[in-house]
């Protein structure tokens, strides 16, 4: 699949004529560097964290698409509070993580109320939460929250240094791997692996997440069992959002420190194609974040040698969709497997279909 | 024909225009009241217009799709590469070349849609978001080895693309014939100040003078798009695929070939869209589609997935954008008197229908409205772009019963499949 894509990708070189080699040798090179695996781990675990929100929808066939919003809602309030709150570091911290959750909870529960209580389509219900969330940051950005010491750019007030994540290069040190002085490998990463064992446990070893996935594969079913439909809607939508406004914490307080214009735009729809490409599970969710992030970090290294770095986006849009068509047809063919060998236990020698 | 049977032809019915009337007579309240003649002006009108055209585009185009039984959100990429394709063929050919890029690479994302869903059965939502995630790459890695450098181009603009100039009808608007000026009727009317006649007057005139030609072109699309799905063979085959697929299959319609023309063609009417943004600035723009695809959506389910809906839907949506860029404030104030009018009036309707929650709801809402209205001189653009979804969401909610989706849209079908 990566090979398909990676073709695909080659042929887009080839075609005005710059040579591929150099090109992926150009990405490898930027990304095998210290400084490079770093930068890739700490988007990676962004995404990785966007890809968790995303799946825990998919597990129960509700398709987020308002990730977008939802995390950039719960940041910029989150970033008004930790700005402006001045509480000692560390429950400041707690509070300002607590409230981008509950913020990006908040936005994905409406149209989670909608479609339970007047059966709104989640994917249209999200879509129009995302506009909403557009027009309403940015309103509040340039009123309310904004920073009244900068008058060039519109972001909210700077967290003191007691308020932010800390990097961990003094471990990687004690480790005895040196990094240069601009690289920091974000501490966010470790709150990712922790939604990462949360969110393997709670899906695959507990009874809510029992439910959710048996709500997923066959909502009627799951109902006669005495699952209520409903408020496994409620619940989904609610982790769903709170996880997107989490990931937001990865650049808010380990990176930018204020929520502004320079926030990445698209994180939530990359979280989508994460999930996606790491079909919804805990392991494939993170190599699927892996490679978007080495991607990213890669095509930086292009421009270097002459080539137009969007070949990175090329090749990440490529992979997203030979990797959903891939999985469709694997799933289809499983599907006429399952039941070619129904029809052969039932009646033996039966060959059609 | 046997499909006919389970697809009437519907009559052609009058209830838009009367909704249409009404809102009109809101907005003419609101004008008399706030004394702001600019917001049923012919200018205010003539703006709308103009910058509903994209969002009707691409409302059409997720028209056709649905009708036809496949979720387009990938409406939103396929505009983005429709206004590349307009940069591109614009510089070269002119603004007929602009306008058939725009067709040309918006059809390829409509066939890339139609690869992943008819053909290989992936998720509708899933593809989509996949060509939105694509389509700025593709758009950026082709700027960058066609524009940047050429003629003033960049990484994130084209090179100038011309337009086709504006037309005004003689007679009703003004226009001139050869060398000679004509009555200019529907201002003369305007200007009267008259309740609910000059602001058809003022509406009417938004058609009529000074319309961009790629604009009336693109509007005429609306009922020829109305004329084919509805009064067409083809028409009737597509919209037995969006609501029944197994059974016109059993009737003999090719689903999978139906399916692939409306995409194409859905993918070719958003780049179209996209071409519009082109020639109205002159140049592709990166990022200048904005999220007018995910408006187009919103356009067709407010429009309840009719062709008139969806451009009355574009044009309400707009509106407010145009309104704003009115000289002075009173006319956004004016809208915004406007919109609290209608959902208290709305409120009022719930309560007559013992509607308590829906009721009560709206009045919270038009409360909060007239707060808005008396605190504020002036109207936060930001906020007001976030009302096209908060309508749709509102439209969803309250009328969900009235609303009337192909019955099969985004299911997941294949050939040969029995309900």
């Amino acid at each position: 699949m990566l090979a398909l894509s990676t073709s695909i990708a080659a042929v887009a070189l080839i075609i005005p004529g710059y040579s591929p080699r150099i090109a992926f040798g150009a990405m490898i090179e930027n990304v095998a560097t210290a400084s490079g695996i770093v930068t890739v781990l700490n988007s990676a675990a962004r995404y990785y964290v966007m890809g968790v929100a995303v799946a825990f929808g998919f597990k129960m066939n509700l398709f987020n698409i308002g990730t977008n919003g939802q995390y950039q809602v719960g940041a910029l309030f989150a970033g008004a509070a930790a700005g402006s709150l001045g509480l000692l570091g560390p429950i400041n911290i707690a509070i300002t993580i607590g409230i981008a959750m509950f913020c990006g909870a908040v936005w994905s529960l409406i149209p989670g109320m909608l479609l339970v209580t007047r059966n709104v389509n989640i994917v249209v219900g999200t879509i129009m939460m995302n506009g909403i969330a557009v027009g309403l940051i940015g309103y509040f950005l340039r009123t309310r929250f904004r920073d009244p010491t900068d008058n060039l750019t519109a972001h909210t007030k700077t967290i003191p240094t007691d308020s932010r994540l800390p990097d961990l290069n003094r471990i990687l040190n004690f480790v005895g791997i040196e990094l240069p002085v601009s690289t920091k490998l974000h501490s966010f990463l470790l709150i990712a692996v922790l939604v990462g064992v949360v969110f393997y446990v709670v899906v695959y070893k507990s009874r809510f997440g029992f439910d959710l996935r048996a709500t997923g594969r066959n909502a009627a079913a799951a109902r006669a069992s005495g699952v209520s439909a409903n408020r496994m809607v409620l619940i989904t939508m609610s982790i769903s959002g709170a996880l997107a406004g989490l990931a937001g914490m990865s650049v808010l307080l380990n990176q930018a420190y204020e929520y502004g214009d320079r926030f990445p735009l698209q994180l939530g729809f990359t979280g989508i194609a994460v999930a996606l490409l790491g079909r919804n599970s805990p392991s494939g969710i993170a190599i699927a974040a892996f490679v978007m992030a080495a991607i990213e970090q890669g095509s930086r290294g292009l421009a270097m040698v002459g080539i137009p770095p969007q070949i990175g986006q090329i090749l990440q849009g490529t992979l997203l969709v030979v990797a959903v068509v891939a999985y469709e047809l694997a799933n289809r063919r499983g599907r006429i497997t399952a039941i070619r060998e129904a029809s052969g236990v039932l009646a033996p020698g039966a060959s059609r279909l | 024909m046997i499909l006919k049977r389970f697809l009437p032809t519907p009559k052609i019915s009058i209830k838009p225009i009367i909704l249409g009337l009404g809102v009109l007579g809101v907005l003419s309240l609101a004008r008399i009241f706030a004394d702001a003649p600019a917001i049923t002006s012919s200018g205010t009108f003539s703006g709308a217009i103009g910058l509903a055209v994209p969002v009707a585009m691409a409302g059409l185009a997720g028209l056709i799709s649905e009708r036809a039984g496949v979720v387009n959100i990938g409406l939103q990429g396929m505009m983005v590469l429709g206004t590349w394709g307009a940069g591109f063929f614009g510089w070269h050919f002119g603004p007929w070349g602009a306008l058939f890029g725009g067709a040309l690479f918006g059809a390829l994302g409509g066939a890339l849609h139609a690869l992943n869903t008819v053909t290989f059965g992936v998720d509708h939502a899933i593809s989509g978001v996949a060509i939105n995630l694509l389509a700025p790459g593709i758009a950026r890695f082709l700027s960058g080895l066609f524009f940047e450098g050429n003629d003033g181009g960049t990484l994130t603009d084209s090179p100038p693309v011309p337009n086709l100039g504006k037309l005004t009808m003689p007679f009703f608007a003004g226009g001139r014939i050869g060398g000679f000026g004509t009555p200019d009727l529907l201002m003369w009317l305007e200007k009267r100040g008259w309740f609910l006649i000059s602001d058809v007057a003022g509406l009417l005139g938004g058609f009529f003078r000074n319309i961009a030609t790629e604009s009336a072109l693109m509007l005429l699309l609306v009922p020829f798009v109305a004329y084919v799905v509805w009064r067409t063979p083809f028409g009737l085959r597509l919209r037995s695929s969006g609501e029944n697929p197994s059974a016109a299959e059993s009737l003999g319609v090719n689903v999978v070939a139906t399916r692939w023309i409306a995409l194409v063609s859905a993918g070719s009417i958003a780049g179209l869209g996209g071409s519009w943004l082109v020639t109205n600035i002159g140049k592709y723009q990166q990022g200048q589609e904005a999220l007018r695809g995910f408006l187009g959506l919103a356009a067709v389910i407010f429009g309840n997935w009719r062709p008139a809906g969806v451009l009355v839907g574009s044009i309400l949506f707009q509106f407010t954008e145009s309104v704003r860029l009115q000289v002075g404030d009173e006319p956004a104030l004016a809208f915004v008197l406007a919109i609290g009018l209608s959902a208290f009036g709305l409120s009022v309707w719930r309560y007559f229908r013992k509607s308590w929650v829906g009721a009560s709801s709206l009045l919270l809402l038009s409360v909060f409205i007239f707060a808005y209205f008396m605190s504020v001189d002036r109207v936060d653009d930001k906020l007001s772009s976030t009302f096209p979804y908060l309508i749709t969401l509102l439209v969803l909610v309250f009328s969900s019963k009235r609303l009337r989706p192909p019955a099969s849209v985004g299911l997941p079908w294949a050939k040969g499949q029995e309900d």
